[in-house]
């Protein structure tokens, strides 16, 4: 049985399975968020060093996982569209650069929130938030090489590189507790004998996963948007039902 | 006493020698073994490069016999290419063989410049393929940039350096090792006596593009990719590039060029491609 | 390979001379850089001597970013682009020798004034030379993954800026190990774990940004 691998990476195919998919991502997402919040406001206990402040982990751990994985997926997206020249890719790479940097500043923020009342103040040089920090400079300097060049394939060409080259941070913003002594917690999820309390081990898996889903719906729009803007000459973007509105 | 055989200390013994002579063998046999994979290793690469590399070197350097020239040097095949959303041309095919020339004509924005430098290599074609003795120039790469020569718009000379500076430079960056009187009597025949070592940025317009064009004599490129060679050039000048490419043409060369104006080479059929 | 790299360190030389301008340019800016500081956080010494590094390695950051923007851009505007990635060597030989020269014109002097800054500052002398021997090791990386940026945003408007915000975080590891270098000699701890690390990145930086640059430059020019 001969089955067709690349049936979706044209962008024919793709903009009709997007739009499909994308309700039941935004849904799920939602749903799941609500209850990732519940447990993790109303169910998980108060922390015994920590009291209530802890639980804006539940929105900073998730988040800065998500901008370091959305980081690594554009850099393979990236490479995917550099090497092989598949349209699709770069527009799926350009597509998850802004809400990378969405999640990147939404840690940030969270975690100087938690950091005042631990730490007693905002902001801490420490190693993981600054790499953050960084991270969030990368994916800004991705999205301003894409704006400032006006020819597509060159933006989308030179964006790649530079997202392949900044993926060369992510593994020290990830190592970063390793190589520099610093403040910050050491990572408590662990894959054997974790140290938190079930339901927070809820809460957190259940917010990460509502991150992801919230990611891939957002991300599926917004390449709708960049397949109809750069595809905009051709037949089919015309014959579609809601062009023709 | 039959201590000789039986004695287990003295066997112990010996065959802990024995262990120790065999560990050193074995030792010696390792590094033995090591090193000979290793060499093998290296031969086999070493093998597999040549059994790779040499049917290509053969073919290439038969095709650069002389009794083969006939063949098509130059072959483009149903190529397309655009700017941005703007589709320039497609399904375009020519070939070009030794001591051919031909002029890419059309309108303003019909994608001669695009197609030039697409020859050229900087652009990546939408489709099609470009072929130079049999080989894809995007696979040849610098063999073939050993073998074409190209003039843009623009005419890649420093302000700052002299014309003779500028021509030598150019010429080491080409991969010719020019010595100072090559390129004084390029220059001179450019016309551009007494003027050598002046920095061009007091050069004119029209001098300047003579220093670009100069290149046209000092190297041995066989392939000439000429954009506009005409434009700022008196008559005198004009006269001399069509001498010039008339010698490249009757030495085998080839020539591709653009041009507004109109240039007669003497002795060969124009052959022409009109870009709509 | 080695003439073409010879021949394009030493073009690039001339056209530095004879545009002597340029080159102490950068040399003014990172001096007055340096100089604004005790201006601006007052002058007690134990407090200038503690920022010395920090100072002089943002200084040198800052004052490489000015002069990146001209490395491929006045071949680009003139032709001469073109013609390089026409030649029949590899491309990545002829950036690491515009490279090369780059950091002859623009980040050597630097390392050359930084000794008579770091004095303005009542830097010891072993903090000097560790300083001295960092930045020897780090401006090359500088202006090495500054030439990726340069490649990048080559004939792009507002160039300039786009270019600090791409390189200036890929810099970043240069700068930690840089000065933690002259903070753990002023410290008694070791300082080879740092410019170990250091030379490491030089010669990531070698092997890798020729290329990248190369690959750079092809994306733009298309």
């Amino acid at each position: 049985m001969a089955i067709n691998w690349f049936k979706y990476s044209a962008p024919t195919t793709f903009y009709g399975l997007a739009g499909k998919l994308i309700p039941w991502f935004a849904i799920s997402a939602a749903i799941l968020f609500a209850i990732g919040l519940y447990i993790g406001f109303v169910v998980a206990p108060m922390d015994a060093q920590q009291g209530e402040f802890y639980r804006i982990i539940f929105i900073h751990v998730p988040a800065s996982m998500m901008s370091m994985f959305l980081y690594m997926i554009m850099a393979g997206y990236a490479a995917l569209g550099l090497i092989f020249n598949t349209r699709l890719s770069a527009m799926m790479a350009s597509a998850i650069a802004p809400t990378g940097a969405l999640f990147a500043l939404i840690s940030l923020w969270t975690g100087a929130l938690w950091g005042k009342p631990m730490w007693g103040a905002w902001w801490m040089w420490d190693a993981r938030m600054t790499s953050e920090l960084i991270l969030l400079f990368l994916y800004l300097g991705f999205i301003a090489l894409h704006a400032s060049i006006d020819d597509p394939r060159r933006a989308d060409r030179a964006a790649a590189l530079l997202a392949i080259i900044g993926s060369v941070n992510v593994p020290i913003i990830y190592f970063s507790v390793k190589w520099w002594n610093t403040l910050h917690q050491g990572a408590t999820i662990k894959f054997s004998g974790t140290s938190m309390h079930v339901a927070m081990q809820q809460a957190m898996f259940t917010m990460l996963l509502a991150c992801w889903l919230y990611a891939i719906a957002v991300v599926l729009t917004r390449v709708r948007s960049i397949i109809l803007e750069r595809e905009r000459n051709t037949t089919w973007i015309t014959e579609l039902p809601e062009m023709k509105r | 006493m039959n201590c000789g055989y039986y004695n287990p200390c003295m066997h112990a013994g010996d065959s802990l020698k024995h262990l120790h002579q065999l560990s050193r063998i074995a030792a010696l046999n390792f590094v033995l073994v090591r090193y000979v994979t290793y060499t093998c290793m290296v031969m086999m690469a070493g093998f597999w490069y040549l059994a790779l590399s040499l049917p290509e070197a053969i073919v290439y350097n038969l095709q650069n016999v002389k009794i083969l020239g006939f063949l098509f040097m130059l072959e483009v095949s149903n190529l397309a290419c655009s700017r941005g959303d703007h589709r320039l041309f497609c399904g375009l095919n020519f070939s070009l063989s030794s001591g051919q020339i031909m002029q890419v004509q059309g309108a303003n924005g019909s994608g001669k410049t695009s197609l030039l430098r697409t020859l050229c290599g900087f652009m990546m074609p939408d489709e099609g393929d470009i072929v130079w003795r049999g080989g894809s120039i995007r696979e040849l790469d610098e063999d073939y940039y050993a073998e074409m020569l190209y003039l843009g718009h623009l005419n890649a000379i420093k302000d700052e350096l002299s014309a003779l500076e500028n021509l030598r430079i150019s010429a080491g960056l080409s991969g010719v090792d020019l010595d100072e009187k090559e390129a004084v009597a390029a220059l001179r025949r450019m016309g551009l006596r007494g003027r050598e070592l002046l920095p061009t940025k007091v050069l004119s317009q029209g001098q300047r593009r003579r220093v670009a064009l100069a290149r046209l004599l000092v190297s041995d490129a066989k392939l000439w990719i000429l954009d506009e060679p005409l434009t700022a050039l008196d008559v005198g000048a004009v006269a001399l590039i069509q001498e010039l490419i008339g010698e490249h043409l009757a030495q085998q060369g080839m020539v591709i060029f653009t041009t507004h104006q109109p240039l007669q080479v003497a002795g060969t059929e124009m052959r022409s491609l009109t870009l709509s | 390979m080695l003439d073409l790299l010879l021949l394009v360190i030493q073009r690039d030389l001339v056209l530095a001379m004879r545009r002597r301008a340029d080159v102490l340019t950068t040399l003014v800016f990172f001096v007055m850089v340096v100089s604004l500081f005790p201006l601006g956080v007052g002058p007690e010494l134990s407090m200038l001597r503690k920022m010395a590094p920090g100072v002089l390695w943002v200084a040198a950051l800052l004052a490489s970013m000015l002069s990146l923007g001209r490395l491929f851009s006045a071949d680009y505007l003139d032709g001469t682009l073109e013609q390089m990635m026409l030649a029949p060597q590899s491309l990545s030989m002829l950036v690491l020798g515009k490279m090369t020269a780059h950091w002859m014109v623009s980040g050597l002097p630097l390392v050359l004034m930084a000794p008579i800054l770091g004095l303005q500052f009542d830097m010891p002398g072993q903090e000097l030379g560790i300083l001295i021997i960092g930045l020897l090791l780090g401006t090359p990386i500088l202006s090495m993954i500054g030439a990726i940026g340069a490649a990048l945003t080559l004939g792009l408007r507002g160039g300039g800026v786009l270019l600090s915000l791409l390189v200036l975080p890929l810099c970043i590891p240069v700068l930690i190990f840089g000065t933690g270098a002259v903070e753990a000699m002023s410290s008694g701890l070791s300082v080879v774990s740092h410019l170990s690390l250091l030379g490491a990145l030089l010669v990531l930086a070698l092997v890798f940004t020729p290329w990248v640059t190369a690959q750079a430059l092809r994306i733009s020019m298309e």
